[in-house]
């Protein structure tokens, strides 16, 4: 155990906070502020699969835009994990973040549906999911982020930048669930691969079927052919039943509703992986295939549009990951980046997986702007805003650009000011 | 095990890979395929462009398609609705302060404008263009972006040829590169 508290305090404190949260972020942490509602009619049968309770209300939202934005059918672009309401590591799978292009999530039939493998292989298979759920399997905590998570750029960049943005809102785009299925090196070797190749094409039973190279290399070393989540059946907007989990990788890798892997000797360059998802720097060159995410955290407790009832006691809690492997090390500072001082580390810490990180607080009611920097165990450090502008041959101006900033596997350290008042605001540069 | 060290290159890799690959270890388990089954699934394009099957289309073919089955969410005129991104413009803005992606200011590669109006478009009925009809469309975007002529036919060995303005526009330049992120000198979810 991290703490110096005794677990039932601990777990007695957690249940106040998350009452406290269930009315939102913007309300008073102290939970003072709830109100009994009226009942509700109940239909489902909660012996059957249960339901949290009526008056836990935290949710995901659809912040990213329409899509269509103008006619027809509206929906909406993405949707958001409520970070500022999670506690513990792991994401459920009912809020965990989606984010598929404005596509709505195939139907699919488990009974109907197929995974190919073919191509430089000496024996194509065809596996249904009983094929699957036969093969050894594995069991992987793993974060999931898409590669424009706190960023800058547009369509979101208003939000992002808003005094008022909650954890939300700058860092929704990231969860984490135990995920179990079979490595892919168990599969690629069942078809045997042939000598030359080096790449492999993943492609979806979406709308659009979604395809994305990903290198042999990779491929062989952690990624897991996934059909559960969390223990249980992974969800429709998850991929059900079937998805590529590619571990510490952009989001954009893990291929939903997989149906099919080509093993092949060149990237092929599909539409989103050559189009949409390089990074663009204002020389107008490109970074493309940029996979991995960097060490990065957040704190999201306390965080943007929460309120601390006044000074004394405050647990500083949050979430680091890394692309790269384990984070290996959390650091809080409470003055702006001027201090730091080691946060506790929950285990168990796994290899790219959240890790929640905690420090104890006494807030002496002056303003405060609390940060979190994360280091991994290749010993690479979270970027303050100004190192990740070097990295990129920006000046720092060029985060003052609406519409301008247009760069993935955003990682620069975070700001959350703290008020007199105890309101919690959002620092955007 | 497979876990490949960070310092082995490439073609290293591969042989690792064939090394490994030869003998299946579970009885039994999945089928193989029929090579019509392979046929019908396998759509994807790859830059070279080998995989491009028979049929030709020219601008002037694909803009009578374009007006039935594109318009309505692309425009008339290609320059897009809200229901669907504008395909052409955008030149000379990729290194301003407020960069246009399009097929014409941005893509690399002419076949990824094949396989993605053949996979996917018209929105919701990917799949049902002929490849006559997905040749025509190719030709009809890239003429509308001035990187071919009005009757250029474009087939499985002219499309490939095709080259794209901003096809120089990336980093690394060559797709053997890329698979590599040391070697690239990647650190931290950034690439130099």
């Amino acid at each position: 155990m991290d703490s110096k508290q005794s677990p039932r305090r601990r777990f007695l404190k957690n249940a106040s906070l998350m009452a406290g949260l269930a009315v939102g972020a913007k309300q008073s942490a102290s939970g003072q502020t709830l109100k009994s509602e009226t009942s509700e009619a109940r239909s489902k049968d909660l012996h059957a699969y249960g339901d949290r309770s009526r008056f836990v209300k935290s949710s995901r939202a659809g912040s990213l835009g329409l899509w269509p934005p103008a006619a027809g059918p509206t929906r909406d672009y993405g949707f958001r994990t409520p970070l500022q309401d999670s506690v513990g590591i792991i994401t459920p799978g009912s809020l965990h973040f989606v984010l598929n292009h404005g596509q709505e999530p195939p139907d699919i039939d488990p009974g109907q549906h197929r995974l190919l493998i073919h191509g430089m292989v000496d024996r194509p298979l065809i596996f249904t999911l009983e094929d699957l759920q036969r093969l050894p399997s594995v069991s992987r905590l793993h974060f999931l982020e898409c590669h424009g998570n706190s960023a800058m750029s547009a369509p979101n960049r208003a939000l992002r930048i808003a005094e008022t943005a909650t954890v939300q809102d700058t860092h929704g785009l990231t969860s984490c669930s135990e995920w179990t299925g079979v490595l892919l090196s168990v599969l690629l070797k069942e078809a045997g691969v042939q000598k030359g190749a080096t790449w492999l094409l993943a492609e979806g039973a979406d709308e659009v079927k979604h395809t994305k190279s990903i290198p042999l290399d990779k491929a062989t070393e952690d990624v897991l052919v996934a059909y559960g989540q969390n223990g249980e059946a992974i969800r429709p907007d998850q991929g059900y039943p079937l998805r590529l989990l590619v571990p510490g990788w952009q989001g954009i890798s893990n291929v939903k509703w997989l149906r099919r892997i080509k093993v092949v000797d060149e990237p092929y360059m599909a539409m989103m992986e050559t189009t949409r998802y390089p990074s663009l720097r204002p020389d107008g060159k490109s970074r493309w295939f940029e996979s991995e995410h960097g060490p990065k955290s957040v704190i999201t407790r306390p965080s943007g549009g929460q309120k601390l009832p006044g000074p004394g006691f405050h647990e500083i809690t949050g979430l680091a990951w890394s692309g790269g492997g384990t984070v290996r090390r959390v650091e809080v500072s409470t003055d702006g980046g001027r201090t730091w001082k080691d946060a506790q580390l929950q285990e168990p810490i796994a290899r790219k997986a959240h890790t929640r990180f905690r420090m104890e607080w006494n807030w002496d009611g002056s303003e405060a702007v609390l940060q979190s920097r994360c280091t991994d165990d290749r010993r690479e450090v979270q970027p303050t805003l100004a190192a990740l502008a070097k990295i990129w041959g920006v000046n720092m101006d060029y985060f003052q650009l609406a519409g301008t900033v247009d760069m993935g596997n955003f990682n620069a350290i975070h700001s959350w000011k703290v008020n007199r008042d105890g309101s919690v605001r959002n620092v955007p540069v | 095990m497979y876990r490949s060290s960070a310092l082995v290159p490439v073609m290293a890799l591969a042989a690792c890979a064939a090394a490994w690959a030869q003998t299946p270890s579970y009885s039994n388990v999945g089928r193989s395929p029929t090579t019509e089954e392979i046929q019908a699934w396998d759509i994807s394009i790859g830059p070279d462009g080998k995989e491009l099957p028979p049929g030709s289309g020219t601008a002037k073919e694909g803009a009578e398609i374009f007006a039935k089955k594109c318009a309505a969410c692309h425009g008339p005129t290609a320059e897009g609705t809200p229901l669907g991104p504008r395909l052409l413009g955008g030149k000379g803005t990729i290194n301003t302060p407020q960069p246009v992606r399009t097929i014409g200011s941005y893509w690399p590669f002419a076949t990824t404008v094949w396989d993605y109006i053949n996979r996917a478009m018209p929105q919701g009925q990917g799949g049902s263009l002929s490849a006559n009809e997905v040749y025509a469309l190719t030709a009809f975007v890239l003429f509308r972006n001035d990187i071919v002529k009005e009757g250029d036919v474009m087939d499985a060995k002219s499309l490939p040829k095709v080259q794209m303005p901003n096809r120089n526009g990336f980093v690394p330049l060559r797709l053997e590169d890329i698979g590599d992120m040391k070697k690239r000198g990647c650190h931290g979810g950034h690439c130099p």
